[in-house]
């Protein structure tokens, strides 16, 4: 976070408010100084592998024991696996149960590296709209794929809305074009700017506890937005996946 | 954590170690971003398609299996229960109707003996009541011819010490008149 470095340049200026709240989201190399190339190990493959360990403690080691009657972790993954695959059914139907796997990959993914950027001093690796868009654009790539491969053509009829009167239809298209090519971005951005905000803001309330008449309210701030952080962490990596569903139920039945 | 680096690392960390602007939008970062991502979501899928989600799949078939088996037998031990119920109530109705049949023999029974015995006390007690009206009569007879001869020979005395001479004949005609009367 190279808190250090602003202390002592805030000492230099000699004042006492700091501001760097998008310092936590820097990219840096976990070894040496060295420029980021695509394969350097650096603080997102720190975040990522630990959420990839979260994920294997809580689903592979928190079942390891297959009982009947589930012990703690094991509820919570059992409890997982229903949630997801509940929503999947639910949501996408049941020929949308042959991507669960998918849909849960995502989920659990994001999920954990939101609540692992919530410890303090940590990188949240969903903050970052290259994370998020490319997985919105996975999702917006696969299902537009999985449309036409089990529509073909009447997959378009998404676009065309039967039960409008058929004035209506054409403008309805371009309405419901525009917003299918929107859809990867709003994905993307939604999770990354949630994540994104929630974190700067909790850093600006840190700063300002660097003043001593407003401090206790400014703790207070930070508790009160952190408690709303674990909530939208996991309503974020929710909204995620179950927009991934609806998108999946359009590729999967396009007639409205 | 502290970079003592002054040169710029790259066109988004100043020579301070802070951000320039958003570092989301820094696109040196980017192609390290995305293949990290790419390595965590096959790894990540590969964790869950092959060993989590079977796992917790059997898990939850076991248990519904286990559940819907004690159901199972929980309804047939129910069904026991109520076969058990079903005999026994039987059993009790059937010693009921033996009991009531039992006592409606022994009923007809001494009801038989007692018109019987009954019979027979009628029988005799006719026997016996012919009998004595016949004593009766008979003594009644008796009586009837002895009032009859006391009456002649009274009546002959009393005319016989009137002085008068009666036959026998016209005597018995008058007492005969009188006692009918």
């Amino acid at each position: 976070m190279a808190t250090e470095t602003h202390s002592t340049e805030a000492a230099a200026e000699g004042s006492s408010l700091v501001f760097h709240p998008m310092d936590q989201f820097i990219v840096k190399p976990l070894f040496g100084d060295g420029p980021v190339g695509m394969f350097t190990i650096t603080n997102v493959t720190l975040w990522m592998a630990l959420s990839v360990v979260a994920i294997l403690l809580l689903l592979v080691v928190g079942t390891s024991r297959r009982a009947i009657v589930p012990s703690r972790s094991q509820s919570i993954a059992e409890l997982a696996y229903g949630f997801v695959y509940k929503m999947v059914e639910d949501v996408a139907g049941k020929d949308g149960l042959r991507y669960f796997p998918y849909i849960m990959t995502l989920f659990m993914f994001i999920l954990m590296a939101n609540m692992l950027g919530l410890i303090p001093m940590a990188f949240t690796t969903t903050s970052h709209i290259a994370v998020t868009a490319v997985m919105a654009v996975a999702v917006f790539l696969s299902v537009t794929i999985i449309g036409f491969w089990k529509n073909g053509f009447g997959f378009l009829s998404l676009f065309w809305i039967s039960s409008a009167p058929l004035v209506l239809r054409p403008i309805l298209a371009i309405i419901e074009i525009i917003s299918y090519f929107v859809r990867p971005v709003s994905h993307s951005i939604r999770l990354a700017g949630n994540m994104m905000a929630g974190h700067a803001v909790i850093k600006v309330f840190a700063a300002f506890a660097a003043l001593l008449a407003i401090s206790p309210f400014a703790i207070l701030a930070i508790t009160a937005i952190y408690a709303l952080e674990l909530l939208v962490a996991f309503i974020q990596a929710y909204v995620f996946a179950i927009l991934t569903c609806v998108y999946l139920k359009d590729a999967l039945h396009p007639h409205h | 954590m502290a970079t003592e680096t002054h040169a710029p690392v790259s066109s988004c960390v100043d020579s301070h170690g802070g951000a320039i602007g958003m570092p989301q939008l820094c696109p040196d970062w980017m192609g390290n971003q995305i293949f990290w991502l790419v390595v965590t979501l096959v790894v990540i899928f590969f964790i869950l398609s092959k060993i989590a989600l079977p796992r917790i799949a059997s898990v939850l078939a076991e248990r519904q299996g286990t559940i819907t088996n004690d159901i199972a037998a929980a309804e047939e031990l129910k069904q026991k229960a109520v076969e058990a119920e079903e005999a026994y109530n039987k059993a009790l109705a059937d010693a009921r109707a033996e009991a009531g049949r039992i006592i409606a023999e022994a009923k007809a029974e001494m009801q038989a003996e007692v018109d019987a015995e009954i019979a027979k006390a009628d029988a005799e007690i006719a026997a016996k009541s012919a009998e004595s009206e016949k004593a009766i009569s008979e003594i009644r007879a008796g009586a009837l011819e002895a009032v009859k001869d006391v009456a002649k020979d009274t009546a002959k005395e009393i005319v016989a010490a009137m002085g008068g001479k009666a036959d026998a004949r016209s005597i018995t005609a008058a007492i005969n008149e009188r006692m009918k009367g």
